[in-house]
């Protein structure tokens, strides 16, 4: 009898232990990337406002935001993608585990390595679906078979697709479907070993089954990488993140545990938004 | 969140969803209140007729709660629910189950009042102490009722701290039950009719200072149960 209530006892611990845990706080995280002061504009429009913040490594922030808030434009400057477009100016600072990824003399390209991009439309490129994911490994020099062999068929299982292309790894990208294509676009970017992939909508363009198997492949992928996740889908937001940033009209109104944003947000533009209120 | 702020959504259908559902809730809250009256009149009066229409008429709450129920399943499998909407929502699931049960406990006074007869009455009068509780839990059920309908914090508060003297009425009622079954053990059966009408009462209560700590919960976004009342209070008056 004592036996059965001292088990009950600890079960009880351990289950309140899980609770206090389930609302993280972001200064407990290791953090992989901070974000100083920065601000953006093109021409004249200043489209980022004072962005301060830490994303923490090995795990999923979302940013969510009605359109225009400056959500893609943010998550463009972690690898620096704005410096294609005319006229951006960015000034502050983001550091990739202390570094700033602004500095002069940043190899770009390397950059690009450390921090993928996925994007809402699936990009394969017009070659097989091994050459695919084989084409960041070729770029760096590599050019081992058995190396480019052992990397593809890695690449491919840790995105579930492994199974569905394996017969077919010599066929043209174009023929996977738009689901199998966007996994296949996060397998090449995970290929070249990044340390922290970007996600623009990736979903929005998917039917239910594959944006839950995009969605699951997310829940996996952060034990290894850091990820960050553009979505005007709230719930995937809800879903899938650990931590989420609401913008609005390029500032950052809130920026927390994603349980906290979703029962109780300290912000009312918060809110409104995920409510769907009139703000 | 202020009781204007469920209908701020920029889908009206989905207003319509919730305010319907408030307005089910509060429905049930009013027949559950007619009910806690009819039982603890009957009592009070030896009136077996009206102890008789509260033990029959308490399906009609059933079937509140069933209803309401159906609303909020329907409401989370269409809208997700985020935030205050969230919250609203599983506070009225909560609110309902409270308002059934107080609604059992009404009946179980009921049949209390049809066993103990037309004489019940007088008997019940000797025990000055179950009308005061049956007064003060009234004004405690109407309370909270009155709290939800207005997403008062301060009124919920107030209502939670009222719940300390009831359970103190309670507890002196039993003493003053218990003395009497010593004095005269004749009196025992009859006495404890009272007693288990008492402790249905002090239990109506209990259920009232919930609903008040889930207007809490919706409206300030924090969960006050098992919490020290001086924590309660300072959350339900504080400006957050």
């Amino acid at each position: 009898m004592r036996e059965s209530q001292s088990t009950v006892t600890s079960m009880a611990a351990s289950l309140f232990a899980e609770n206090t845990r389930s609302v993280r706080a972001i200064s407990d995280e290791d953090i992989a990337i901070t974000v100083e002061d920065l601000n953006l504009f093109y021409g004249d429009t200043q489209a980022l406002k004072s962005i301060n913040m830490t994303i923490p490594a090995g795990r999923v922030t979302a940013f969510i935001g009605p359109s225009g808030c400056g959500k893609s434009t943010l998550l463009r400057c972690f690898n620096r993608m704005n410096d294609l477009v005319d006229a951006c100016r960015i000034t502050g600072r983001i550091n990739l585990h202390g570094e700033d990824i602004y500095a002069r003399g940043t190899d770009v390209a390397e950059l690009r390595r450390r921090i993928g991009m996925v994007f809402q439309k699936p990009n394969p490129f017009p070659k097989t679906v091994y050459e695919n994911v084989a084409y960041g490994l070729r770029l760096q020099g590599v050019s081992d078979r058995r190396v480019l062999d052992e990397v593809v068929e890695r690449s491919l299982k840790s995105v579930a697709l492994w199974n569905e292309v394996k017969d077919r790894l010599n066929s043209n990208a174009f023929g996977l479907s738009g689901g199998q294509q966007q996994r296949l676009v996060i397998a090449r970017a995970i290929a070249i070993e990044p340390e922290v992939i970007l996600l623009d909508e990736p979903t929005s363009a998917l039917d239910p089954i594959s944006t839950a198997k995009i969605e699951e492949l997310v829940s996996e992928l952060k034990e290894k990488y850091t990820i960050m996740i553009v979505t005007h889908n709230m719930q995937q937001a809800a879903r899938v993140s650990d931590y989420t940033a609401y913008m609005y009209l390029g500032k950052l109104i809130e920026f927390d545990d994603t349980i906290n944003v979703f029962t109780n947000p300290s912000e009312k533009a918060t809110e409104d938004y995920i409510t769907g209120r009139h703000g | 969140m202020k009781k204007g702020d469920i209908s701020q959504h920029i889908s009206s259908q989905f207003n319509a969803e919730l305010q319907n559902l408030y307005g089910h809730v509060t429905t049930m809250g009013a027949l559950v209140q007619g009910q806690i009256a009819n039982a603890v009149e009957a009592l009070a009066n030896g009136n077996v007729a009206l102890g008789e229409s509260v033990i029959t008429s308490d399906h009609h709450i059933n079937s509140m709660e069933v209803r309401v129920d159906d609303d909020i399943a329907q409401i989370i499998a269409r809208r997700q629910p985020a935030a205050t909407d969230l919250r609203f929502i599983i506070a009225m699931a909560k609110t309902t189950t409270d308002l059934e049960r107080m609604g059992d406990e009404a009946e179980r006074i009921g049949h209390m009042a049809v066993r103990m007869g037309p004489s019940g009455g007088e008997q019940s009068r000797r025990f000055v102490e179950i009308s005061r509780l049956g007064r003060n839990v009234q004004k405690q059920v109407s309370d909270a009722l009155q709290a939800l309908d207005s997403l008062d914090t301060q009124l919920a508060a107030r209502v939670v701290r009222e719940d300390e003297s009831v359970d103190r009425d309670f507890e002196s009622l039993l003493r003053e039950l218990i003395t009497h079954m010593m004095e005269d053990p004749r009196t025992i059966p009859r006495v404890l009719n009272i007693m288990w009408a008492a402790r249905s009462l002090e239990r109506i209560g209990d259920r009232a200072r919930n609903i008040c700590e889930y207007v809490i919960y919706i409206v300030k976004g924090k969960d006050v149960r098992h919490t020290s009342l001086e924590d309660l209070e300072r959350e339900a008056n504080g400006t957050s």
